[in-house]
C-alpha cells in the first residue's frame, strides 16, 4: 500500500460526510412543513414568553478569555509533547529527563496560574 | 489578580446583562419571572415579577357562604390541598367556637401529614430534576401517585379533595383503608433509605448544594419566613409543637433544625420532615378513636341526606344552609396550621352576615419567596434553579 | 482500492447512523427501566421503530428561523458538529482488515476532529443572537477547549506506552502485551470522565443544561437542524466510546473470537455506562466543572504522563 493510499481513503471520507451532513439539511429544508401565514411572533427571539429586551451581542466576561489563553499554554505544551512521546523509544533516558524538565517547568506554570486565582471561576 | 488590578487601573467593567427567566422557564416551578442582572455568570441583581397566576381568591372569599368558598383552597397550595382546608375550617370552627369529634382531629392529622408528604415529594422531585438528576423525579411522582390513591379512596378525588368539613369531615374512612396506609408507609420508609442512598452522600449533589444559597436567621426571621426554610436556618419553629393545633400536642416527633441554612440543610430538613411525617401518622393510627367524624349540630352542619327527606326540622336547616348559609358571629379569628411550606394562616373578618366581610391568607410561600431576592445575588446562574427549589414556591399560592 | 473504500465508507455509515438512532431508542427504554416506566413502546413491536418516526417527524416539522440570526451560520453550525463527528469515524480499525483510511498519525487526527467541534457550538450559540444560546454556546466552548487537554494528555501516555501513532499498532501492541488499561489505568479514567465532558453528556452536560439555560445553544433551533445537534452528540459518543475501546480496551481482541463483534460490545458497554452516568447523577455547576478539568484531570493527566514514561523505559 502506498503512502497517501490512506489519505485519499479519509479524504473520501470527509467527502461523503459533508455531503450526508449538508444533505440532511437540505432534504428537511425541502421537505419541512410550511406554515401559510405564520404568526410574526414565531419569528421572535426566545425569552421566555416576554418581549425580548436588551441585546445579545453583548461583551463578553473576561473569564472566558482567561480560559482561551491558558488552553493555548497547554495545547502547545502537548504539541511539544507528541513528538517527543512518539521517540521516546529512541532517545532513552536523557531525553526522559529532559521531558521531566519541561514538564516540571509546565506545573510550575499553572501552579502560577492557581495562584494567581486564574483557574478560580467566580471572582 | 491581574483582572482584579486591571479593573481597578482602568475602571472598565464587563457589560451587565440583563436576562429574563420565566415565566415560561423550565426550573421557574409554575409562573414565576425572575430578572437577573448577570456579570458573567454570576448574578449581580434579582427581581421576582409575580401575579401569572392571580385569580382574586380573596376577593371571591367574600362573595361566597362560608361552606362554598371551602374548595377554593385547595386550589391555592395546590400540592397540599387538604393542609388548605384545615387551615380555612380551623378559622371558621374558631369563629363560631365549635371543635370537630376526636375521630375527625385525628383523620385530619393523618391528612395533613399524608398533604405534607406529597407536597415534600413534589418538592424533591422538582428540586433534584432542576440539579440534573432526572431519577429520583420518577421515584417521588410513583409514591406521590400511591398516596393521591389513598386519599381518592377516602374523598373521590385525587387532588383538590375538598374533604374536610366545616365540623369535620366529609365521610368516614372507607373500609380497609388503614391497612393499605399501613402497608404504604413500610414500603415508603424503604424508599426514603433509597432516596438518602442515592442523594445524600452524593458528590455531586453536595457540591451544588452545600454553603450554596445561605439564609442567616437572623434574616430569615426579621423576613417572616416560616416552614422548612426557617427551621434549616437553625429557627426551630413549628407550629405543631409550639401552638399545638388538633392533637398534635399527643404525639411524640422531632422538628428538625438546620445548621447552615444552606440548600443542603433545607433539603435535609424536609426529608427528615418526611420521616416524621411517617412517625405521626402511625401513632395517630395507633390512637385512632371511634365515633362520629362529623358534629351533630344541624345549624352549622348540613343533616345527612335520609334525615332530611324524613324530618320537618332537617329539612329546614338544609334549605337555611344551602340558600343562606350559617350565621357565625361578629368578630375577628386568625387560625394557623404547619402547612408544608411554613405557616399557613386564615384571617377572618366577620361582620354576622352569611359571608365572610374579609378574608385574608397568609401563603407561606408567598412570603417565603421574598429572601429570593436577598440571597440569590452572588451566586451563579446554576444557584438560581437551586435555590428556587429549595424554596419550594407554589405560584397556586403566591398569586392566589 | 478506491471503490472498496468507498464501499467501506458506505457501510461505515449505514451502521452508524443505525446505531445513532437505536442510541436514541436505548437511552430512552434505558432510563425508562432505570425509573420504573415502560419507555416507547407503541411504534412497531417493542417500541423498535421509534427512531424511524422521530426522523420523520423531525423531518416534517415546520424549519422555524428567527429574525435577528445570522442566517449562514446559524445554517452552518448543526451541519459543522455533523460533519467532524462523521469525520473521525474514518480513522477507526473497527477490525484489522476494516479500516477506511489506516493513517500513520490517527491519534493526532482524532485530536484534530474532536477540537473542530467547539466552532459547531459557539458559531451556533452566537449566530442565534438570542441570549440563552449565546450563554450555552459560551460555556461549551470553554468547556470542550478545556477538557481536550486531559484527552491529549491520555493520548500522549498511550502513545509513550506503544509508540505510534497508528491506531493499528497500537491494537498489535495490546494484542502482544496486554490490554492498555491496565498499564495506563490513570490515563483510562481522566480520559473517560473528559469523555463525558467533551460530548456534553451529563453529569457535565451544562452547554445544554435544559433547566437554567433552557436549551443552551440549540434554544432557537427547530426541525432537522435542531436533530442535527443531537445526532452530532451521539456521533460524537459513539466516537469516544470507539477511541476509549481501541485505545485503552484492546479493540475487537478478546478471550474468544476475536472480532467485529468484541469491538461493538465493548463500545455498547461504554455506551450503557454513558446512559448510567446520565440517569444517576446530578449535574456539575459549571465552576466545579472548571475545577475538575483545570485543578484535578490536567496535573493528574501531566503525573500520570511522567509515571507511564518511567514504566516505558524501566519495564519494557
Amino acid at each position: 500500500m502506498s503512502a497517501p493510499q490512506p489519505y485519499v481513503g479519509l479524504a473520501l471520507h470527509a467527502v461523503v460526510s459533508l455531503a450526508i451532513a449538508l444533505g440532511m439539511v437540505g432534504v428537511a429544508a425541502w421537505m419541512r412543513y410550511r406554515a401559510k401565514r405564520p404568526p410574526q411572533v414565531r419569528y421572535e427571539t426566545y425569552e421566555c414568553g416576554e418581549e425580548p429586551f436588551g441585546t445579545a451581542r453583548a461583551r463578553i466576561p473576561v473569564g472566558f478569555y482567561l480560559i482561551a489563553l491558558l488552553f493555548l499554554l497547554f495545547d502547545v505544551e502537548a504539541a511539544f509533547l507528541f513528538p517527543w512521546v512518539r521517540e521516546l523509544g529512541n532517545l532513552g533516558i536523557l531525553a526522559f529527563w529532559e521531558m521531566v524538565i519541561f514538564l516540571g517547568i509546565l506545573l510550575l506554570g499553572w501552579f502560577y496560574a492557581l495562584r494567581k486565582g486564574d483557574l478560580r471561576w467566580i471572582r | 489578580m491581574f483582572e482584579v488590578t486591571f479593573r481597578e487601573k482602568t475602571g472598565l467593567q464587563t457589560e451587565v446583562l440583563e436576562l429574563n427567566m420565566g415565566p415560561q422557564h423550565p426550573a421557574t416551578h409554575g409562573v414565576m419571572r425572575i430578572r437577573v442582572w448577570l456579570d458573567g455568570e454570576v448574578i449581580q441583581k434579582a427581581e421576582v415579577i409575580i401575579g401569572y397566576l392571580h385569580r382574586g381568591t380573596e376577593k371571591i372569599a367574600e362573595h361566597r357562604s362560608y361552606y362554598r368558598f371551602l374548595p377554593w383552597t385547595d386550589r391555592m397550595d395546590y400540592l397540599a390541598p387538604l393542609s388548605n382546608n384545615l387551615g380555612y375550617v380551623l378559622a371558621v370552627e374558631k369563629l363560631l367556637g365549635v371543635e370537630a369529634p376526636p375521630r375527625a382531629q385525628y383523620l385530619r392529622v393523618i391528612l395533613a401529614e399524608l398533604s405534607r408528604i406529597t407536597s415534600h415529594l413534589v418538592w424533591l422531585g422538582t428540586h433534584t430534576l432542576d440539579l440534573g438528576a432526572m431519577t429520583p423525579f420518577f421515584y417521588t411522582f410513583r409514591e406521590r401517585e400511591k398516596i393521591l390513591e389513598l386519599l381518592e379512596e377516602v374523598s373521590g378525588q385525587r387532588m383538590n379533595n375538598a374533604y374536610m368539613r366545616i365540623g369535620g369531615l366529609m365521610a368516614d374512612l372507607p373500609r380497609g383503608w388503614t391497612d393499605s396506609l399501613r402497608a404504604f408507609l413500610e414500603n415508603f420508609k424503604k424508599e426514603l433509605r433509597e432516596w438518602h442512598a442515592l442523594l445524600t452522600k452524593n458528590d455531586i449533589f453536595v457540591a451544588r448544594t452545600r454553603d450554596v444559597g445561605i439564609l442567616r436567621p437572623e434574616d430569615a426571621i426579621s423576613l417572616g419566613v416560616t416552614g422548612p426554610v426557617l427551621r434549616a436556618s437553625g429557627v426551630g419553629r413549628d407550629l405543631r409543637k409550639d401552638d399545638p393545633y388538633l392533637v398534635y400536642g399527643e404525639f411524640s416527633f422531632d422538628v428538625p433544625v438546620g445548621e447552615r441554612g444552606d440548600v443542603y440543610d433545607r433539603y435535609l430538613v424536609r426529608m427528615e420532615e418526611m420521616h416524621q411525617s411517617v412517625r405521626i401518622i402511625e401513632q395517630a393510627l395507633d390512637q385512632l378513636p371511634g365515633g362520629p367524624v362529623l358534629l351533630e349540630d344541624f345549624k352549622i352542619v348540613p343533616p345527612p341526606k335520609s334525615r332530611v327527606y324524613t324530618g320537618m326540622e332537617e329539612l329546614i336547616h338544609h334549605f337555611k344552609l344551602v340558600t343562606e348559609g350559617f350565621l357565625p358571629p361578629e368578630g375577628e379569628v386568625y387560625a394557623a396550621v404547619e402547612g408544608p411550606k411554613g405557616e399557613l394562616g386564615y384571617y377572618i373578618v366577620s361582620d354576622g352576615s352569611a359571608n365572610p366581610w374579609r378574608l385574608r391568607v397568609r401563603p407561606p410561600s408567598f412570603i417565603n419567596l421574598q429572601v429570593l431576592e436577598h440571597i440569590l445575588p452572588g451566586h451563579l446562574i446554576a444557584d438560581l434553579v437551586a435555590i428556587v427549589g429549595s424554596i419550594d414556591p407554589v405560584f397556586g399560592e403566591v398569586d392566589r | 482500492m478506491i471503490l472498496q473504500t468507498g464501499v467501506r465508507i458506505g457501510v461505515v455509515f449505514g451502521v452508524l447512523i443505525t446505531i445513532v438512532a437505536y442510541m436514541t431508542l436505548a437511552e430512552r427504554k434505558v432510563s425508562a427501566w432505570m425509573q420504573d416506566r415502560y419507555g416507547p413502546n407503541r411504534v412497531g413491536p417493542r417500541g423498535l421503530l421509534q427512531p424511524f418516526a422521530d426522523v420523520l417527524k423531525l423531518l416534517l416539522k415546520e424549519d422555524i428561523t428567527p429574525r435577528h440570526v445570522d442566517r449562514w451560520l446559524y445554517t452552518l453550525a448543526p451541519a459543522m458538529i455533523v460533519i467532524f463527528a462523521l469525520t473521525a469515524f474514518s480513522v477507526i480499525p473497527f477490525h484489522p482488515s476494516f479500516v477506511i483510511a489506516d493513517i500513520p498519525v490517527a491519534v493526532l487526527f482524532l485530536l484534530a476532529a474532536a477540537s473542530m467541534d467547539t466552532y459547531g457550538l459557539i458559531l451556533a450559540g452566537w449566530a442565534s443572537h438570542s441570549k440563552y444560546p449565546l450563554l450555552g454556546g459560551l460555556r461549551s466552548a470553554a468547556q470542550v477547549i478545556s477538557y481536550e487537554l486531559p484527552v491529549a494528555l491520555s493520548f500522549a501516555s498511550v502513545v509513550v506506552l506503544t509508540g505510534s501513532f497508528s491506531l493499528l499498532d497500537i491494537q498489535d501492541f495490546q494484542h502482544r502485551y496486554v490490554w492498555l488499561l491496565i498499564p495506563n489505568i490513570l490515563g483510562f479514567v481522566i480520559h473517560l470522565v473528559a469523555a463525558f465532558a467533551e460530548t456534553n453528556r451529563a453529569p457535565f452536560d451544562l452547554p445544554e443544561a435544559e433547566s437554567e439555560l433552557v436549551g443552551g445553544y440549540h434554544t432557537e433551533y427547530a426541525s432537522m437542524r435542531w436533530a442535527l445537534f443531537f445526532l452530532g452528540e451521539y456521533l460524537n459518543m459513539a466516537v469516544a466510546a470507539s477511541v476509549i475501546t481501541v485505545l485503552y480496551l484492546g479493540g475487537w481482541y478478546g478471550p474468544f473470537q476475536p472480532g467485529f463483534w468484541w469491538f461493538f460490545l465493548k463500545v455498547a458497554a461504554i455506551l450503557f455506562l454513558y446512559l448510567w452516568v446520565r440517569f444517576t447523577f446530578p449535574r456539575f455547576r459549571y465552576d466545579q466543572l472548571m475545577n475538575l478539568c483545570w485543578k484535578v484531570l490536567i496535573p493528574l493527566g501531566l503525573v500520570n504522563l511522567i509515571w507511564v514514561t518511567a514504566l516505558r523505559l524501566w519495564l519494557f
